[in-house]
């Protein structure tokens, strides 16, 4: 991993020596550079924001919508097939559109681009996540409910305290996974206006000229970002296998 | 003068169960009175778990009627809720909680539906852990011990909900045969110490010792019902006798 890395940086810098190449524009050892530098990194402020927003609602939306899914009741699993397989047909560049500028119209409500994002995020990755949920709880075994009901638990508690912590153990990576699908798919927000990575990337080239240093930076910013955040969930896994065993 | 009525533990009547086309159980009847220990065999596919599942509504019956307690077995209302905690049973697979400790996994249910205090629970716990011989295991984690002691776990479990029935679903099918008597020990101890219990079970030397009723079960139906010495010794059908040859020859 972090031989590539370097390789990676090795063959987007090398080139910047020669002239053709202004990272000036970046260079925090310049004035205006850091300036540009800064306003580039001010944008892990809403990235961040957005997408913690947004998959703390989905994991709960998802779960609430799994839920019904595993019902014996066929209205209730219709409500899960429905939800999943409508919301998971639109693609989420279309429904930030929608919801920004469809949604107020619709409903009155006031909504700001951060807020719209955050619904539009949430909305899409809770359709993931409720097949997450799902597949989590149908893989944990029968018995467990049974060995429940046999300490008379009632629903509730048996989900609170034996099937859900045991079913979230196994989800780990799978909602590891939707984290960094989140942290990446925020930068569509960019397109309705929301001051994020990619946005203020965005009007930098518009302002310097110099897409190739700018993006470049870009594309490192996520890059360093996934990294960080993939590694603390592989943690948080470890952590928690670890305290199975005891 | 009314006269004193002793209300039997159980009471099933004429129930029927079926999955698909299969038929578990045709026209069961059987009732236990309180403290009698029940020991049920017969060949895999009989019913005879089905049976016992039904007793604590694991499994719904389609006619007839369970009492348990008191109290008429139905799928909907309280009636469940209450009949589960008078009623404890013991797996064939343990069903142990594999993310809490063994203390943890005794005082859910106490705590939960008993609405007893953490201490309270822990105590009750201890003394039941003490009574399965294994209270130095409290802090570990079901994954940790031996099949044997995780059953007896499972056991303390079930008492620690202070059930007036246990079940037992072939508690020790899923061991390794030196970790059998230690479990039979228990249940032995429990027997003796005037529980209600209804075992599905192949120990037959258990069976002899404790049960005051053997019930043998073939094709969804009771074929013979009798007290044990009765039963091992001249079984009225024939059956039960080749059954009885089959695994006691072993």
């Amino acid at each position: 991993m972090k031989k590539l890395i370097t390789l990676f940086l090795i063959i987007a810098l090398l080139p910047g020596c020669s002239d053709d190449w202004g990272w000036y524009v970046v260079n925090p050892y310049n004035k205006s550079g850091l300036i540009n530098l800064k306003f580039l990194l001010s944008g892990y402020y809403f990235t961040l924001l957005l997408s913690f927003t947004s998959i703390f609602i989905s994991v709960i939306v998802g779960l609430l919508v799994a839920l019904p899914g595993l019902s014996k009741n066929p209205w209730l699993r219709n409500f899960n097939r429905v939800y999943v397989e409508v919301v998971r047909s639109v693609p989420i560049l279309v429904l930030i559109l929608w919801v920004y500028y469809g949604l107020p119209p619709i409903t009155g409500l006031d909504l700001t681009v951060f807020w719209a994002g955050v619904i539009a995020l949430a909305l899409s990755d809770s359709a993931f996540q409720a097949e997450i949920f799902r597949a989590g709880i149908q893989s944990i075994d029968k018995g467990q409910y049974e060995a429940s009901h046999s300490v008379s638990l009632n629903y509730r508690d048996t989900m609170r305290f034996v099937i859900l912590p045991q079913a979230i153990r196994r989800i780990l990576p799978a909602l590891g996974n939707q984290l960094v699908y989140m942290l990446k798919m925020s930068s569509l927000v960019s397109i309705i206006g929301m001051q994020e990575l990619t946005r203020k990337a965005n009007e930098l080239v518009v302002t310097e000229y110099r897409p190739l240093e700018i993006y470049t930076v870009l594309v490192l910013e996520y890059l360093a970002l996934i990294l960080i955040v993939s590694a603390g969930v592989r943690w948080l896994e470890r952590r928690l296998q670890a305290d199975e065993r005891g | 003068m009314p006269y004193p009525v002793i209300e039997d533990a159980i009471e099933i009547k004429n129930v029927f169960k079926r999955f698909g086309d299969f038929e578990a159980l045709k026209d069961v009847s059987l009732s236990v009175k309180p403290g009698e220990r029940v020991v049920i065999c017969g060949p895999s596919g009989s019913g005879k778990s089905t049976l016992i599942r039904c007793i604590n509504g694991l499994e719904s019956h389609e006619a007839g009627t369970i009492v348990v307690d008191g109290i008429t077995l139905e799928h909907k209302g309280s009636a469940l809720q209450q009949i589960r905690s008078r009623v404890g049973m013991v797996f064939q697979q343990f069903n142990l909680f594999p993310h809490l400790t063994v203390l943890d996994n005794i005082t859910l249910g106490p705590i939960r539906s008993k609405k007893l205090s953490r201490d309270q629970a822990n105590d009750l716990a201890m003394t039941y852990l003490e009574r399965v011989k294994i209270p130095e295991q409290a802090y570990k984690y079901p994954r940790q011990l031996s099949g044997g002691q995780q059953q007896r776990v499972a056991i303390a479990r079930s008492l620690c909900m202070e059930p007036k029935i246990l079940l037992f679903d072939e508690p020790t099918s899923a061991l390794d045969p030196e970790m059998i008597s230690e479990v039979l020990d228990v249940m032995i101890g429990l027997a003796e110490s005037g529980m209600t219990m209804i075992c599905v079970t192949h120990e037959m030397g258990f069976a002899r010792r404790v049960a005051d009723k053997m019930v043998f079960m073939d094709q969804g139906k009771i074929v013979e019902m009798a007290p044990p010495s009765k039963f091992f010794d001249s079984p009225n059908t024939e059956r039960c006798k080749s059954f009885l040859q089959q695994i006691l020859q072993h």
